[in-house]
């Protein structure tokens, strides 16, 4: 991957739209999601249940459960590189997720961390054969014993004290750190361009989460990944990424570099949540916690989805019709009317471009 | 009940105002083999605590997953028969041993001492409503029932921030944080005195954690309540509690008022597990210390500090003799050798500004 800078564009997601049709109604799990991942940076992805930042990454994956999901629009653009040296795109929406070309890209362009690794891991197999496995799917011409070969140096790489033991070792042998490497290790199996980590440290105790955090941004710094990192922590977050898309039932809320939406938020969903949880630092305020509850999912949202929690809500405007995106700032978009120069104006482009 | 009749000042010399004694609390956990369930080790779950709780005020127990902090709540509720040590609480009905219950005190105990547990979406019976899930404890101590219960179930779902009209739901049709309260709900009805809260927002999304923080907050200046809560969230500790107990492997490496021992604390591992946590401020956002290792198994411990194979100040004493509790005032004391002698960091409290 020499051949390609850092900060190229990777990926792009434009006007994602997936909704799970359910016996119970129609769950907007994604509503309207665009974002670009660029080599070698890191998009962070803060959001509660429900926001629709797991489905948003499990899209790019392909591996939405389809029924009941639906993609109903939207387009998922992969730049990959190709063998002679050239970049071509490929759409992923388009393409069969049970077929061939997908499955390529699946484990080999894109690698996927999730949250718990007991549960990701099958407990009948030994962790080397699993990531050997992958090994054998992806790289062409390798054999099992050029597979377990790589296997036990990705293993080495990513920590994991006498490797070519641990390569042996069934999942429950492992400590929850550990499987989290080998994970980890398993993503990077067949050196993909984009890692997708979804809550990988959240079932981590804080001094290992600190350690599998640092591993991923050394591997990112030496194979140039571009990473999605998904997770509630807004610290965990700000330590990690570039840039930070802030979810709330299926919308994207805001959008912006790191350190503007850490010290100017414009949302007032993103203020309040900065308000609301307690800090390890800075002075000891009380805790303004947001109001009500997460919505129902099944909920359809005339106007905006978090005006019934909303402090800054305008009355007749927000619960009308849906909040525009708008770009107050070069590079920071955010969805609400408060940023808006005129209520009418903004209601008409509401709908998403 | 005479001999529970003792007067709560007298009695083994509880001074005024401790509600609860701990003193030398072990809870070991056999480890068996075969079909003949041959005991060949134990697990050192909870190892020598000991503490006291004052009336009202907040025990932050945090440490990382196995370290014990859990075993040590359930243990002192007699969840758990303990291995070894004396759990005293002292009650306006007097002094109880909660080692040796009689039938009659472990009634009165069971009112007095409630738990909140982690997760509100498997703590409920899903099978039974509001009413009967709030009222059970009523019922089963004998404390109300009929119309008295549902109007104590009442009240106190309402001083939750849940209305009468949920009283006939089941746990199915309410959110994570209504849950939660819930199970507040249950653990209050019965008016106890200790309430040992086992990581209870750990579970819940970050925008409903501060109502919960808030809420345990609030219920605990309207009903003289004192917590013992046990996270393995720094800032959740430092936010809810005044006192701040750091576990390792099963020990009490550090105990001590939360001002002091986050900004000066005395055990290397505590400094560690402030240092771990990302910061959040301004010009230090998401810096944090990165250390190797991970804490010893439980069932096979090394020969003097538990600490010692992660501890960047270890020195031979410590990988032979067992640490002293080394006291740095009546009210904080640390289980190192060097506890005096180390000069570590803990968390500055930088000034910042929040965009507002």
């Amino acid at each position: 991957m020499s051949d390609t800078g850092r900060g190229d564009l990777l990926l792009e997601v434009r006007n994602l739209q997936v909704h799970f049709y359910l016996f119970e109604g129609v769950v907007q799990a994604v509503n309207d999601v665009s974002f670009d991942v660029h080599r070698g940076r890191t998009l962070g992805i803060i959001g509660e249940s429900g926001s629709g930042k797991s489905v948003s990454a499990q899209s790019v994956m392909g591996i939405v459960p389809s029924p009941p999901a639906k993609q109903l629009a939207g387009e998922i653009r992969l730049h990959r590189a190709t063998p002679d040296g050239g970049i071509e795109t490929v759409d992923l929406g388009r393409l069969d997720p049970r077929g061939q070309e997908y499955r390529d890209v699946r484990g080999g362009e894109i690698g996927m961390i999730f949250q718990e690794p007991m549960t990701s891991f099958s407990p009948l197999h030994t962790v080397g054969d699993q990531i050997g496995e992958a090994i054998l799917l992806h790289i062409p011409d390798s054999t099992p014993q050029s597979a377990r070969e790589r296997t036990v140096d990705l293993l080495r790489r990513v920590g994991i004290p006498r490797p070519d033991r641990a390569v042996d070792a069934y999942p429950h042998e492992l400590s929850g750190g550990m499987r989290q490497r080998a994970m980890i290790a398993m993503a990077l199996s067949c050196d993909p361009a984009l890692l997708i980590a979804d809550e990988p440290t959240t079932a981590l105790d804080v001094t290992i989460e600190a350690q599998i955090l640092e591993l991923i941004q050394e591997l990112q710094d030496d194979l140039n990944m571009a990473i999605i990192y998904i997770s509630h922590d807004l610290a965990v977050v700000g330590g990690v990424a570039d840039e930070v898309m802030v979810m709330y039932l299926g919308l994207v809320m805001e959008h912006a570099d790191a350190e503007t939406i850490f010290d100017e938020p414009l949302h007032p969903y993103t203020r309040a949540l900065w308000q609301s949880i307690p800090k390890i630092d800075g002075p000891l305020e009380q805790l303004v916690p947001i109001s009500g509850n997460i919505p129902n999912p099944f909920a359809v949202h005339k106007g905006c989805p978090f005006y019934a929690r909303c402090t800054e809500r305008i009355q007749g405007v927000c619960d009308e019709s849906p909040p525009p995106v708008l770009e107050p700032r070069q590079g920071h978009t955010v969805r609400c009317f408060l940023y808006a120069d005129d209520v009418d104006l903004a209601s008409n482009g509401a709908t998403g471009d | 009940m005479t001999d529970v009749m003792q007067t709560a000042s007298g009695a083994n010399g509880a001074a005024a105002g401790e509600l609860l004694q701990v003193e030398g609390l072990s809870k070991y956990f056999p480890i068996t083999k075969g079909f003949l369930r041959r005991v060949i080790g134990f697990t050192k779950a909870v190892h020598d605590v000991s503490f006291t709780l004052a009336n009202g005020e907040t025990l932050g127990v945090v440490g990382e997953s196995g370290c014990g902090k859990t075993t040590l709540g359930r243990t002192i509720l007699r969840l758990y028969d303990m291995t070894a040590g004396f759990v005293r609480i002292n009650l306006d009905e007097g002094q109880l041993d909660v080692g040796s219950l009689t039938p009659e005190e472990r009634k009165l105990f069971r009112r007095r001492a409630q738990m909140i547990f982690q997760d509100p979406f498997a703590s409920l019976n899903p099978r039974m409503n509001i009413l009967e899930t709030v009222g059970e404890p009523l019922l089963v101590n004998g404390v109300a029932k009929g119309t008295e219960l549902e109007q104590r179930v009442a009240r106190i779902i309402e001083q939750v921030g849940l209305r009468v009209e949920h009283l006939r739901r089941y746990p199915h049709s309410f959110s994570g944080g209504q849950r939660q309260r819930i199970g507040i709900a249950r653990a209050l009805v019965v008016n106890p005195r200790l309430v040992i809260a086992d990581e209870p927002v750990s579970a819940l999304d970050v925008s409903i954690q501060a109502q919960i923080l808030n809420l345990l907050q609030d219920l605990q200046q309207e009903f003289h309540l004192t917590y013992m809560f046990v996270s393995h969230d720094m800032s959740v500790i430092r936010y809810i509690c005044d006192r701040i107990a750091v576990m390792y492997a099963g020990r009490l490496v550090e105990l001590g008022p939360k001002d002091e021992l986050l900004d000066r604390p005395r055990h290397p591992y505590t400094a560690l597990l402030l240092a771990a946590v990302p910061r959040t401020a301004k010009g230090s956002r998401g810096k944090r210390l990165v250390t190797a290792g991970e804490p010893p198994d439980p069932s096979n411990l090394p020969t003097g500090c538990v600490f010692q194979e992660r501890c960047v100040h270890v020195q031979d004493i410590c990988r032979e003799e067992d640490p002293p509790q080394v006291s740095m005032s009546d009210r904080h004391f640390a289980a190192c050798h060097f506890a005096k002698d180390l000069s570590l960091d803990g968390i500055t409290v930088a000034p910042v500004t929040l965009s507002t």
